[in-house]
């Protein structure tokens, strides 16, 4: 049952260090608050699971909140490299990164079987490429009806998802819509969930081809305006791509990484 | 260089890749569409010879219809010109999976004679020189889409005699491959450059040079490739962009 709560509070009670997270969002209604405040909390030993780590998985990487990194395509849309991911993958900054690597198709499928209570998924997928030798993740398998080769990917159950969407009601049910991602699996699949929103209202009007997760999946609500900055909620904030340029030149180097975290992130007001 | 003069504003290599990009979708009805130069060629495609294409970003809007390029897949354009806007999981099981979709565009940090695609690490995978970006949607799209056309540039960092890691499949190790593997889009139909483009042999499947944009010449090609690079006998020359090409091209990027 959906708990109205302050941010903090509420990840305090469903991140733990060596927990594993997916911070959801595919390009849009990224939680890059409720991030803040997980580098805030000082969290550590993270297996961090998203299918484009962007760059809020740059800063939690680049602050040393996590151990593992579980993705898809790492880079910082449209502008080129996270500069933060690569120190850690190549020079092992600010500590060494295990990295579990899939394709886009293989990461939701691997959240479909989360949601659906199954250990895998089955998709086509993979074969002919290197991910099968370096990702656990993956094997072949045979359809029992058709005997045709085919590909598995291990379930993901996150110990916590944490997502942002646009609105949420006094009781806790959930709305979000636009580009819905793997939000709503995310949050299916995993053992505890936070949802930052832009606005809490009395009622949830209908927005066609809108996502309703009910309040008696979701652990936490948190009222979190502008909650996505400088990704966006559609109808409510639009994504920054300044910020996503300047990124670039921030995370380029670990000294400017570092002041922007201080300045932006742990001096911020709660 | 190739450049075709872009000092008095003509267009530039860069231009010539684009437009060239834009018309191998003449005649398609859908197009997966990666970010960056596919996109842009893609929306230059839905502005000059290809009206009615349907584009479809991976983060699972179709129909999308930006004024502007978009910087990411993501961007509020995408969905809000979208004629639908579906889930993650339902764009890469649906809608790509089953082979619906005609043509796929992709680039990669590295590319092989048989144009398979590397976009996930330069050197050893486990301590690589460069950490890229990685799979995405390239892996599948380069396996289910009905035809899949390649945009890079022309360099001897990309166009290499062994990739560093295998991320999407083309024509694997030559006839037959594609086949054995189960991989049921055809791959690669066309590698468009700043220099020209390149199309499997038909019988060998390796990549060959077919066609040399205006200014570049094929020893550029062959220069640049980190494989012995075979010149079609029949090697064409680029038609130039149009002025509507260009015009169309100038609005989407000022």
């Amino acid at each position: 049952m959906a708990v109205l709560a302050a941010l903090p509070e509420a990840l305090a009670a469903a991140v733990r260090d060596g927990d594993s997270v997916a911070l959801e969002g595919f390009t849009h209604l990224i939680p890059h608050a409720a991030a803040h405040e997980l580098i805030r909390q000082g969290r550590k030993d993270l297996t961090l699971i998203r299918m484009t780590p962007d760059v809020i998985y740059d800063q939690l990487i680049g602050a040393g909140c996590a151990a593992k990194l579980v993705f898809s395509w790492g880079g910082n849309p449209g502008v080129g490299s996270l500069h933060r991911l690569r120190d850690a993958v190549e020079h092992g900054w600010p500590r060494e990164l295990d990295i579990e690597e899939h394709s886009h198709a293989g990461m939701v499928n691997r959240y479909v079987a989360g949601a659906s209570g199954l250990p895998f998924a089955v998709l086509r997928g993979y074969v002919g490429t290197d991910l099968v030798d370096v990702t656990d993740s993956i094997a072949p398998i045979d359809c029992p009806f058709t005997g045709e080769r085919l590909t598995a990917v291990s379930a993901l159950n996150p110990d916590a998802a944490v997502i942002h969407a646009q609105r949420a009601d006094r009781d806790g049910n959930v709305q979000l819509w636009g580009i819905v991602g793997a939000q709503k699996e995310a949050v299916l699949a995993a053992t505890r969930s936070v949802v930052t929103v832009e606005e809490i209202v009395d009622e949830l009007e209908p927005v066609p081809g809108a996502i309703l997760l009910p309040h008696w999946v979701v652990d936490w609500v948190c009222e979190v305006p502008g909650g996505a900055s400088p990704s966006y909620a559609a109808g409510y904030t639009e994504r920054d791509n300044d910020f996503y340029r300047e990124w670039d030149a921030v995370s380029r180097d670990r000294e400017t990484f570092l002041a922007w975290i201080h300045s932006n992130v742990m001096t911020e007001a709660r | 260089m190739s450049d075709l003069g872009d000092v008095n504003g003509g267009p530039s290599a860069e231009d010539m890749m684009t437009v060239a990009a834009s018309r191998a979708l003449e005649g398609r009805r859908t197009c997966f569409v990666g970010i960056g130069l596919p996109s842009l060629a893609a929306n230059l495609a839905r502005a000059t010879c290809a009206p009615g294409i349907v584009l479809i970003y991976e983060s699972g809007t179709i129909g999308s219809k930006p004024e502007r390029p978009p910087l990411s897949i993501g961007d509020g354009s995408l969905a809000e010109t979208a004629d639908t806007v579906v889930s993650s999981a339902e764009i890469f099981n649906y809608w790509l999976q089953p082979g619906r979709i005609d043509v796929g565009f992709l680039g990669a940090a590295q590319l092989d004679r048989y144009a398979n695609l590397n976009t996930t690490v330069i050197g050893d995978y486990r301590r690589p020189k460069v950490r890229l970006p990685g799979a995405g949607g390239a892996p599948e799209i380069a396996a289910s889409c009905k035809e899949t056309i390649v945009v890079v540039r022309h360099t001897p960092r990309i166009f290499v005699d062994r990739l560093d890691f295998t991320t999407s499949v083309g024509h694997g190790d030559g006839p037959g491959a594609r086949e054995r593997l189960g991989l049921r889009g055809a791959g690669p139909v066309r590698v468009i450059t700043d220099l020209g483009v390149l199309e499997p042999d038909p019988g060998t499947r390796e990549l060959v040079l077919t066609s040399v944009h205006p200014g570049a010449r094929p020893e550029d090609a062959v220069a640049r490739t980190g494989w012995p690079l075979c010149v079609s006998p029949a090697l064409a020359v680029t038609e130039p962009p149009s002025a509507a090409e260009l015009d169309a091209l100038r609005a989407l990027t000022s």
